[in-house]
Formats: structure tokens, sequence, C-alpha cells
């Protein structure tokens, strides 16, 4: 019998998720201006948001508000990065290369994982360029390894939490056109329904349950306590962690059964 | 093989079929695309589907490649079942979609060692492998450039290279030629004879141009409206019909649906 041999268990979902992942990175070193534009938009957030909100007094209890701000614009260029993640299968499939992936004999699941890896590397790169700004504006970072660690660990549970969730928002509407809408229109809230640019006491009742199952805010509360100098968790990080993973878990699985509806 | 040893057997040994289909279907809504489509096609078989725009022919090879599950009826791909065992049929068959498979943004190497990794030809043969593929389609030499400044023929190339690294059972080129120029037509073919001399498997593919499923294929089937109309070898279809060329067997079997008065005047 002629073919590739199936089934070769964990060494090969592991090769074949890594393929996926690669490929991606590949196309980022031909084309290394994509990230660079992509780190205009933390930086604007960060200079120019940032400085206008600094002289509203009492915003944040005495602490600076840049300080405030660094967490949630990272946790915030993450999700408008991943967010695309959708789009771009859509495109993917509109050229016929999602073809190539679905006919192969690599689980869906792989691809999907492969796919969120990918994201998380677009995210890490966002977040060596946020620190790097938010140092020069004088933000207290942490630089405990332990915290660093963290910070590079939740943005990559959160990229993969929200290209997986974008994923499957492709998978139900299909075209660009509509994804377009439903992505500007799903975005916005997660990102305004949070913690990321305001604290949450601001807030009236019905927005901040809003805000609690925003998974959005788990991200960002976990980051505030990793990336400043003494920071701390308000919701804690085990919980914070705990969301993060679950609803990773969750869309992951949810976009690897939607996943071969895009190429029908 | 047995059938080689003992050629003068009365009852030899026929190798296991490519392909089996038994009434297999599929609708869209009210719209029946594929209608009860039952067909074997042996190994090593070349087999050519023709038909108008519309007929059913893409949605058939979608179901065949596992893109698209079947509205009704079974089909054994490469030995497998398609409906319970997809994974198993994509390991044995190698797809080229009509659209551009391959990545522009990446290298030719680049598309080939995606593929080798998704296919999981092992490490350690990946290099020698890709380098063998590669230079069966006449590739090595721009194997470094990006995929986005190949020619219409050698992307084609490339990708059929990509479908054939891990040896299937059956190709599946869904109208490899459409948009490219005569040379770059000849080449695409002239490379996938050689392979498919070269690793025996069956290719069935589906084309709008007639001399190429003439010059090429074993078996011809003619698809209208989601079903057969003829099956055979391209000169026994022209007998059967009483056709000059299998342009006029098209123009017979699936051409204008003009009313006959219509025609006339």
């Amino acid at each position: 019998m002629t073919g590739t041999k199936v089934g070769p268990g964990v060494a090969g979902y592991c090769i074949q998720t890594f393929a996926v992942a690669a490929a991606e990175t590949l196309k980022l070193r031909h084309d290394p201006m994509d990230l660079a534009s992509r780190a205009v938009q933390p930086i604007l957030w960060l200079v120019l948001f940032g400085q206008v909100m600094a002289h509203v007094h009492g915003l944040t209890g005495g602490k600076p508000y840049i300080d405030f701000l660094a967490p949630g614009v990272l946790a915030q260029s993450v999700l408008f990065v991943s967010i695309f993640y959708g789009l771009s299968a859509i495109w993917e499939r509109d050229l016929g290369v999602l073809h190539r992936y679905m006919v192969s004999p690599a689980p869906r699941s792989a691809l999907v994982i492969g796919k969120a890896m990918a994201s998380s590397i677009r995210g890490l790169s966002q977040a060596l360029v946020i620190y790097a700004c938010a140092a020069l504006l004088g933000v207290k970072l942490s630089v405990q390894p332990m915290h660093i660690m963290g910070v590079l660990m939740i943005t990559i549970i959160a990229s993969a939490l929200f290209s997986s969730f974008s994923l499957i928002i492709a998978c139900l509407v299909k075209t660009r056109e509509r994804f377009m809408g439903v992505g500007q229109f799903l975005t916005m809230p997660i990102f305004f329904a949070s913690n990321a640019i305001y604290p949450v006491q601001l807030m009236p009742g019905w927005l901040r349950a809003i805000v609690g199952i925003n998974p959005l805010s788990y991200e960002v509360d976990a980051l505030r306590a990793l990336m400043l100098d003494g920071g701390t968790s308000e919701l804690g990080l085990g919980l914070d962690l705990g969301v993060l993973l679950a609803a990773s878990a969750l869309c992951i699985a949810i976009a690897t059964r939607l996943f071969p509806r895009l190429t029908e | 093989m047995a059938v080689d040893a003992f050629p003068s057997s009365p009852f030899p040994q026929p190798a296991p079929p490519a392909l089996e289909l038994d009434g297999l279907t599929r609708r869209f809504g009210n719209v029946t695309a594929v209608d009860r489509v039952s067909l074997r096609i042996a190994a090593g078989e070349t087999f050519g589907l023709i038909g108008p725009n519309g007929a059913g022919k893409s949605t058939l090879m979608k179901m065949l490649t596992t893109l698209l599950p079947p509205s009704a009826g079974v089909a054994q791909v490469a030995g497998f079942d398609l409906a319970h065992r997809p994974q198993q049929v994509r390991a044995r068959i190698g797809y080229v979609p009509q659209l551009p498979s391959a990545d522009g943004e990446l290298t030719g190497y680049e598309n080939m060692l995606l593929s080798a990794r998704l296919y999981l030809v092992p490490r350690a043969e990946r290099r020698a492998t890709i380098a063998a593929s590669l230079d069966l389609m006449g590739l090595t030499e721009v194997q470094h450039r990006l995929v986005q400044t190949y020619s219409g023929g050698m992307a084609r190339r490339l990708e059929v290279a990509q479908s054939t690294m891990h040896r299937p059972a059956i190709l599946f080129l869904d109208e490899p030629t459409v948009g490219l120029d005569p040379a770059g037509r000849a080449t695409v073919w002239k490379h996938v004879r050689d392979l498919r001399d070269r690793i025996g498997a069956a290719v069935i593919f589906s084309t709008h141009y007639m001399e190429e499923a003439e010059d090429l294929c074993d078996r011809i089937a003619l698809i209208n409206a989601g079903r057969i109309v003829a099956i055979g070898s391209p000169a026994d279809l022209k007998t059967r019909f009483a056709a000059a060329t299998l342009d006029d067997l098209f123009a017979q079997l699936a051409g204008d649906r003009l009313p006959a008065a219509a025609m006339q005047s």
C-alpha cells in the first residue's frame, strides 16, 4: 500500500502542529514590515492616549495612569492581532491555500492549534514592543524572570484564545465582508467592556457584570500583577489563569469542530 | 504480482480498485449537485471527468477528497471508507484544487517543507524526498524563489509536487491546466505523466480541454446535471455515439440545451 503511515501518535501530531506555525513564521520573516506596522498601534495608545489620561487625577487611586494602562495595552494589542486570524483563514480559503491543509492527514485540531501558535508568536512580538515603549515612558516594570515568564505565558494563552475565537466567527460567517462587520462589532465590546483602560470601580453595575464574564479582564488582571513592579491581582492569579485556559480550550475545541466548514 | 506470475490463469486476480462509489449524492438545499453516481476506477488508471460548468465535477471531487460530506451513498477511496475513515483516505490521496493552493508568500522549498511535515515524511528522508520531487517537476532551479513570482505552470507543478511527495495511491487534479498557456499546459502534463509512471498512482482529473482527456485518459466519464451520462475509453465513446471527436460527443450529450427549432433556424 502506498501512502503515509497515519496515527504515529504524539510526535506526529506535534510535527504537524509545528508545521503550520512554522509556515506562518517563515512568512513573517519574508515580510517583517507586517510586524513593524502592527507595532504602531500599541505605541500610539501608550504615548497619545496614555499622556492625555494621565492628567485626569484620581482615576487610578494615586498610582500613575501609564502604569495602569501598559498591561491593558498589551492585552488589547494581542486581542487586535489575534482577532484577524479568522479573516486570514477566510483569505487563505479564497486563495485555495487552506484546501491544501484540509486534504492533508493532519488532524483538524493540529491545524487550529498550529494557527493559534502562529498568533502567539505575533503576540509575543507585540509584548516586546510594549515592554520597550513602557520602559521609555517610565513605567515601573518588574524585571523578575518569573514575572516576565508569566507575562509571556499569559500572552501566549490569550493569543491562542482570541485567534481560535476569531476562527469560530470565520467558520460561521464564511465571507470576508461579513467577517469585517462582525469582527468590528465583537472587538470593540471585548475591549471597552473590560478593565483594560479604566478601573471597573468607575463602571455601572450592569457593565461590571459584563466585565466579569469577559476573558480579556482576566488577562489584564494577570498582566497587571506580573508586568508591574509591586503589581497586584484583584481577582487572583489562579482564577485568571484558570479562566484563560478554560476559555482557550473551549474555543479551540469549537474551532476544530467548525474548521472543515470553511472549505466545504 | 500474482497476475503476472500466472498469465494463463483463467481467474486473474484483479488489483483492488483505487476507488469505488455507490450512489454517491450531494444536495445543496433543493439542488442536487451530484446525483447517485456509481463508479469504479482501477488502481493506476487515468480517468477524466468532463462536462459543462456546474455539472458537478468539482463537487464530486470535493467529496472524494473528504472536503465535503456526501448527502447519500457510499464510497471506498484508496481502500478506506470515505465517511468513516477520512483521515486514512487523506493520507493516501493527493489533491490539487482548481484554485492555486501553493502559498505565494513562501518559497517553493518552504511550501514543500510544509507539505512534507503535514504528511509526516520522516525527518531523515525529508531533504531527499523534497529534492527528488522538485527535480521530477523541473523546479530545482527556482525552489528558493517566492511562489508569487512563479508562472502559472510552475506553480501548478509545485502543487503537484506538494501533493505527491507521500506517494499517494490516487492523485486528484481539478482542472489543473485552466488558465495556462499551451506551453505551460504541455509541461504540466509531461511532468504529471512521468510522475504517474514513476509512482503508479491512479490519476483522476477534470478538464474542459477535450484533447487532454483524449490523449491522457484510459477512460472518461461525461457528467451532466450531476449524473454520469456516458463512460468509457475515448475510442469506445466515439464509436458508441458515432461522434468524430470528443467535442462532438460533448455537444451531443451535454451541449446546447436550446430547443431543436432554434438550432435549425
